[in-house]
């Protein structure tokens, strides 16, 4: 059985966030991840439009158009919260002090590739954050779909779509299991390190572009 | 000498031409210089480059401006949220010039200061990279990137003094105090003006000394692009 969303977001909260983590999420499933941290452990939450500590959505009737996440969405600030500048949140970013950024993704390669921004042929909306993020922060976690919903791969040796970095992806969480890549790897450096109940290793093989080790 | 207009138009009319580069504050339409982008449309002038993270929506903030044809050129990160954009950009009237948004942020942070180019880890291996100086430090690899600088900045504050001390407001500060550094035409419209003298200092975000001038807006709409609640 192939993991839930749900699920996929709790499996990215229980592996990926530490106690007194900065984090930042990307619009999407992503920013689901912030409703499960465990208990006991303590994140704060970056928008790159400018603030650390964002909380959850305004109450109805309470929303503020001066407080907004990057996705455009009203929030709230949490106590111990801060506002800054684009310029001061992307020296946060830029300059390493996030701990942990998980993004969506078109595509990943084996080597930790990313294309998330456009798709060739369809317009061009723009990169906003998401360049600065993937080149900047210590740890990338991509939470997808293993396969798109066509049944192409989306895990493949070769990005075909405009990259968003190269070799910046740490790990990758789908609806079937987690692969970690590791970039000094001298053989493949793609990793299958979880699984999913009742998904076998054969069935990754056949929905994955790159060779992979299986190491759970 | 007061840096205090009456209104939006009397701000802007004597200083803008065509074919002038417009710096415009604001992520979505949050903190949006509504009343100088509503005066800007009643001057007419055309053939601008504007250089906002956004292009605000069909209706509404820079949007309004595409309407009317005035914008030549776009320079963003960002400007999914609009049709008239998408069509004016495939038909081939209007320029873009897509940008990273940290890049974005800190070429404009860097005309303000004085600063010609930088170095950057942020695109390297896209096409961003494309063109671009190629660099190492420390083993790393960098693309040198360029400032930018406009004729007039517009920029939305939240209090102001008589002096152009700015405060800004919640995530409504955004791109707006790079802004009003990177150019030397700085308007500036606020909700508040106190007297000099009522604001801390120690809590000013902008300095007057970026302000040329300075108005009250009126009316403002304040637009939620995306309203999403929680049920108490």
């Amino acid at each position: 059985m192939a993991w839930t969303k749900e699920e996929m977001c709790k499996i990215a909260a229980q592996e990926e966030f530490r106690d007194g983590y900065y984090v930042n999420l990307g619009i999407g499933m992503p920013t689901e991840v912030a409703n499960y941290i465990p208990s006991g452990v303590s994140v704060t939450l970056q928008s790159e439009n400018g603030l650390l500590g964002m909380g959850p959505f305004p109450y109805e009737g309470e929303a503020d158009p001066d407080l907004i996440n990057a996705g455009k969405q009203t929030i709230t600030i949490l106590n111990g919260g801060s506002f800054f500048d684009s310029s001061f949140s992307f020296a946060i970013i830029r300059g390493g002090h996030i701990d942990l950024s998980i993004l969506g993704a078109l595509q990943v390669s084996g080597e930790g590739d990313l294309a998330n921004w456009t798709i060739p042929g369809k317009l061009v909306k723009g990169m906003g954050g998401a360049m600065d993020l993937v080149a900047g922060v210590k740890r990338v976690v991509v939470l997808m779909d293993h396969c798109a919903k066509d049944g192409t791969h989306k895990i493949v040796n070769k990005c075909e779509f405009p990259l968003t970095g190269k070799a910046v992806v740490d790990r990758i969480i789908t609806d079937l299991c987690v692969f970690d890549i590791d970039k000094k790897s001298s053989g493949p450096s793609l990793k299958l390190v979880k699984l999913a109940n009742g998904v076998s290793v054969d069935e990754i093989k056949q929905k994955t572009g790159p060779s992979f080790k299986v190491m759970i | 000498m007061t840096k205090i207009y009456n209104d939006a138009s009397s701000a802007l009319s004597d200083v803008v031409k065509d074919g002038m580069t417009i710096m415009a504050g604001g992520f979505g339409l949050c903190g949006i210089p509504e009343n100088l982008i509503l005066a800007l449309r009643e001057t007419g002038v055309k053939n601008l480059t504007v250089i906002s993270n956004n292009c605000g929506i069909d209706d509404f903030g820079l949007g309004i401006l595409l309407k009317t044809r005035q914008i030549k050129k776009m320079i963003s990160s960002y400007v999914g949220e609009n049709k008239i954009f998408e069509n004016q950009y495939l038909s081939g009237e209007l320029q873009l010039e897509l940008t990273p948004q940290g890049t974005l942020a800190e070429r404009i942070r860097a005309g303000g200061a004085g600063i010609p180019a930088f170095f950057t880890k942020t695109g390297v291996g896209t096409v961003v990279a494309e063109g671009k100086e190629h660099r190492e430090f420390n083993g790393e690899t960098y693309i040198m990137e360029q400032a930018l600088l406009a004729d007039i900045s517009i920029v939305k504050a939240w209090k102001a003094d008589k002096a152009g001390n700015l405060i800004y407001r919640k995530t409504a500060r955004n791109f707006n105090p790079m802004m009003a550094m990177a150019s030397k035409m700085t308007i500036v419209e606020v909700e508040e003006l106190v007297e000099i003298g009522t604001l801390d200092p120690d809590q000013i975000h902008t300095p007057g000394i970026f302000v040329k001038r300075l108005l009250v807006g009126k009316n403002f709409e304040k637009r939620i692009e995306r309203l999403t609640t929680r049920k108490k």
